[in-house]
């Protein structure tokens, strides 16, 4: 019986930025963002939940802007500016998004929360003194089964307060 | 049945409700916070080996058939394959009273067929569909209700409805004859799925004869037992990790067939080997809260509830168990008459798992219903006509005193906390022309009292920093922070000094992170370990300092006596690596006392008539759980149960289509668990008194409690504010409107 190989055209070169660092990577053009960083480049902070845009626990920043990664392709993000959960913190320091989440308990498993972050750090960059409505909407595409919620819109707006948002 | 528990040494006192505690009872950060919020937390889908394989599982298109063939061929041939199993070439794995991993009768859409190892994962999931499968096809039943007609394909030989088990007190049928007022409803609850964000998945490596498993699991000691009964390993050959992991609710209790696909591909092939589950197989193989149908009727006279009688049938898939709704119906009332009888009923679906608070989630809100049925036919206010059957401190069912109990202050700390007297039979005019308002209430009755064996050891260090080792759990509650707390209290050393050391089958045992039984079970040990470091370091500290050692204690990290404080650094210093390591076990139960915890939910709602829609405003939510050991996570979790509980009331909802068998709701886009939006407002209260006699912390457990009454109160809220009784969850717009239809 003859060998079957996968279809499909190869692995192909790409460039990112991510958290600052020139990234390259060998990736099949239909490799998602997020498996090109928790596959290739070990950033395993962002979660594969649903790995088909209903949940958020893959949110990240492109260009500053809030992304599934699981809907967005690796080779797209070529040249762009890719920020992941592991680049908030500063010299040891913890961005205040992510010092309000621990002080405000808003997590329990945890394994949504780097989404979440994302989502409310896009959202103050954009907006740095929102409401809770506003709060709601930017996360609402984040799905947190233990129920954080309440928590996680306190954090929000704590870390608004602090206006300690960095650019 | 009695049970045998051989602990050493003695008990500590209990702290006592008054005592002074710095630690324990403040609001903690959460010792792991800095790891989940950096993305640095490992789960168990973060494991990362060099040369990891990966399998993935072949699920079977069909409701039930019998696998006559397997053919492999082509699978195998397509290059980063490295191997096939299926029912004829596995070797027998015992799993969950079954002999193989592969059925030979598939019983659901989704059963396990066969799985694949290869290099990549979507190498191994194109080598699925490469898998020639002889199927031949059997009659199949799907529905509850269609599986308990006897004209409907039998599962079992014996069957589809089975293992009835049946409880009574007193003579129902003659107080039914006798009483003044009967109410009969029927109750539907749907199957709810877990949807905990880590799938289930483990991560097998071998060492020579030397097993490793990395499982997202709350028992690494269940997971362990089911790999010795699959492999018949030594217990010392096998070790299974979990430090991290995203959420269970019940459903990670022992271990999974992949975890043997994993066990067996690694050993085969010499590497590695990940076998995860991804979000649509979570959903149709990974366990359920099983759908019921059960009969209420209630009985009162002169203003009491005299009679109760209560059957349920659940959809258990396959499973040898059932997750009895009837408990709170036995024990939550003090009612002299109770009749329970439950059924378990087999279908083609995925069997149930444990669902946090398995059976009573479904049951609180069958039995709640039919008790404000009751008030409404009796004219008498609900939360009036439960306060007369709350106040016994008799456990109904056993005839033992409970330990403590507390319920009717939940009562009155809701009733005032909602404005409970603003209730309204008929309810309330809503904040629009149109719509209704309603307040309704449930009462909440569980165990979590804990129970032995589980071990710690804590290690005092040279510096004064101590490292606690027990091989529980921390499922996102926040173990590792309570643990760290009564570590710190009884050693007498900053929380910040202690490391906490779980998720490791190497470490001493601990139970199951699962019925509300953690924080009762593990902390008692934790503190008994602390209490036995802390007397070997003033042993020692007597010699070193040449005091008597009645008169030293330990505060603050230091060693204290009339005077002088001394830094436990200090009193090691000369002492080279001197480390003092100090062992506690969990003591057994009083066993003439019955331990249990209790609460009550108020609910607020607004529904609108012309759409169906229920907008719940308010929930609070009181419990009775003994001390409270850390006031930031305890209220966390109430407002995780009550959110969790709200889904399976207005939104959650697995639909199976019955020709085919398919879950059609498996994905996140289908399957309506609650966002942000959907949450009301909570407010959290707590008795907070200890129970000084169920263990030396005083505290008991609060996973379960949260999610058992909410459902009921929203029903209850809906019913009084709509006059229409709605006897099937989850309350969405449809079932609203057809209800308000036929009582129209």
């Amino acid at each position: 019986m003859p060998t079957v190989r996968p279809s499909g055209p190869g692995a192909v070169d790409v460039e990112l930025d991510v958290n600052g660092i020139r990234t390259p990577l060998h990736v099949a053009p239909h490799t998602t963002l997020l498996d090109a960083l928790r596959e290739d480049v070990g950033l395993l902070g962002a979660k594969k939940v649903c790995d088909e845009g209903t949940c958020g626990a893959c949110t990240l920043l492109v260009d500053g802007r809030a992304v599934y990664a699981c809907m967005t392709l690796a080779v797209a993000c070529a040249g762009r500016s890719v920020e992941t959960v592991e680049g908030l913190a500063r010299d040891g320091e913890l961005h205040p998004v992510q010092e309000a989440f621990i002080a405000h308990d808003a997590f329990q498993c945890g394994f949504c929360t780097p989404g979440q972050i994302m989502s409310v750090v896009a959202l103050l960059r954009a907006t740095p003194s929102p409401s809770a409505d506003e709060v709601m909407r930017a996360v609402s595409g984040n799905l947190c089964r233990c129920g954080a919620y309440p928590n996680i819109v306190e954090a929000a707006l704590a870390a608004a307060r602090k206006g300690k948002e960095r650019p | 049945m009695e049970q045998l528990a051989l602990v050493q040494g003695d008990d500590a006192e209990a702290w006592a409700a008054d005592a002074v505690l710095t630690i324990v009872g403040r609001p903690q950060r959460r010792v792991e916070g800095a790891a989940k919020v950096t993305g640095r937390a490992r789960y168990t889908h973060d494991i990362r080996l060099p040369g990891t394989l990966h399998a993935r599982i072949l699920r079977s298109p069909h409701p039930r058939a019998r696998v006559r063939h397997v053919d492999a061929s082509r699978a195998l041939a397509l290059a980063g394959v490295r191997g096939v199993l299926h029912r004829f070439n596995t070797p027998k794995t015992a799993f969950r009273g079954e002999e193989t991993i592969f059925r030979e009768e598939v019983r659901f859409v989704g059963d396990e067929v066969a799985a694949v190892a290869a290099d990549t994962e979507a190498i191994a999931e194109a080598a699925l569909s490469l898998i020639v499968v002889d199927y031949e096809v059997l009659p199949h039943v799907v529905d509850l209700e269609e599986a308990i007609d006897a004209a409907s394909p039998r599962i079992d030989e014996k069957g589809n409805v089975l293992d009835a088990d049946r409880y009574e007190r007193g003579d129902v049928r003659k107080e039914f004859a006798a009483a003044d007022v009967v109410v009969e409803g029927t109750y539907r609850t749907s199957t709810q799925l877990h949807n905990s964000l880590e799938t289930h998945g483990a991560v097998a490596v071998w060492d020579g004869d030397q097993l490793t498993v990395y499982e997202s699991t709350q028992h690494v000691f269940g997971v362990r037992e089911g790999l010795r009964n699959a492999l018949h390993l030594p217990l010392a050959n096998i070790r299974v990790l979990c430090d991290h992991m995203g959420g269970g609710f019940g459903s990670k209790g022992g271990i999974g067939k992949y975890t043997i696909v994993a066990a067996l591909f690694a050993r085969e092939i010499g590497a590695p080997v990940r076998c995860v589950l991804d979000r649509h197989e979570e959903n149709v193989a990974a366990g359920n809260r099983s759908a019921t149908l059960q009969r209420v009727r209630a009985a009162g006279k002169d203003g009491r509830i005299t009679a109760i009688a209560h059957e349920s049938w659940s959809n258990v898939g396959q499973a040898r168990w059932v997750a009895d709704p009837t408990g709170p119906t036995k024990g939550l009332y003090d009612v002299p008459n109770v009749l329970a009888h439950a059924h378990r009923v087999l279908t083609n679906t995925g069997s149930l798992a444990a669902f946090r608070a398995p059976g009573y989630v479904e049951g609180t809100f069958a039995l709640e219903s039919a008790i404000d049925e009751l008030a409404d036919g009796m004219g008498v206010d609900p939360l009036a006509l439960r306060r007369r059957h709350a106040g016994s401190q008799v456990d109904p069912v056993s005839k033992m005193r409970y330990s403590l109990k507390r319920l009717v202050d939940c009562y009155d700390i809701g009733a005032e906390e909602i404005g409970w007297s603003r209730r309204a039979r008929g309810g309330l005019r809503g904040s629009a022309p149109g719509l209704r308002r309603g307040l309704g209430m449930a009462s909440q009755l569980w165990s979590g009292g804990g129970t032995p064996p589980a071990y710690a050891t804590v290690h005092l260090n040279p510096d004064g920093t101590a490292v606690v080792r027990i091989g529980t759990q921390d499922i996102g509650t926040g173990t590792r922070t309570v643990i760290a707390q009564v570590c710190a209290e009884e050693l007498g050393i900053d929380v910040r000094g202690v490391r906490v050391e779980i998720g490791d089958t190497d470490a001493p045992y601990a139970p199951i992170s699962a019925g509300s039984l953690t924080v009762a079970s593990i902390t008692p040990a934790v503190r008994l370990a602390a209490k036995d470091a802390r007397e070997q370091l003033l042993d020692v500290a007597s010699g070193v300092l040449e005091v008597g050692r009645a008169e030293l204690r330990v505060e603050g990290g230091a060693v204290v006596s009339r005077g002088a404080r001394t830094p436990i650094a200090k009193v090691f210093e000369d002492l080279e690596n001197y480390t003092v390591i100090g062992k506690g076990s969990r003591m057994p139960n009083p066993d003439d006392i019955v331990l249990k915890t209790f609460g009550a939910h108020f609910a607020e709602v607004e529904v609108d008539p012309a759409t169906g829609m229920v907008v719940v405003e308010r929930v609070v939510a009181v419990h009775d759980v003994g001390r409270i050991v850390d006031p930031l996570t305890a209220r966390s979790q109430v407002e995780g149960g009550v959110i969790q509980a709200l889904g399976f009331a207005l939104s959650e909802e697995r639909v199976v289509d019955k020709p085919t068998g398919r879950v059609l709701t498996s994905g996140l886009e289908t399957y309506k668990v609650p966002t942000v939006r959907d949450v009301p407002r909570i407010v959290v209260r707590f008795v907070d008194v200890p129970d000084t006699v169920a263990n030396n912390v005083g505290a008991k457990g609060l996973g379960e409690p949260p999610i058992i009454p909410a459902a009921a109160a929203v029903a209850n809220a809906v019913a009084n504010g709509l006059g229409v009784r709605i006897r099937h969850l989850p309350l969405t717009p449809r079932r609203v409107l057809d209800a308000l239809a036929a009582a129209s």
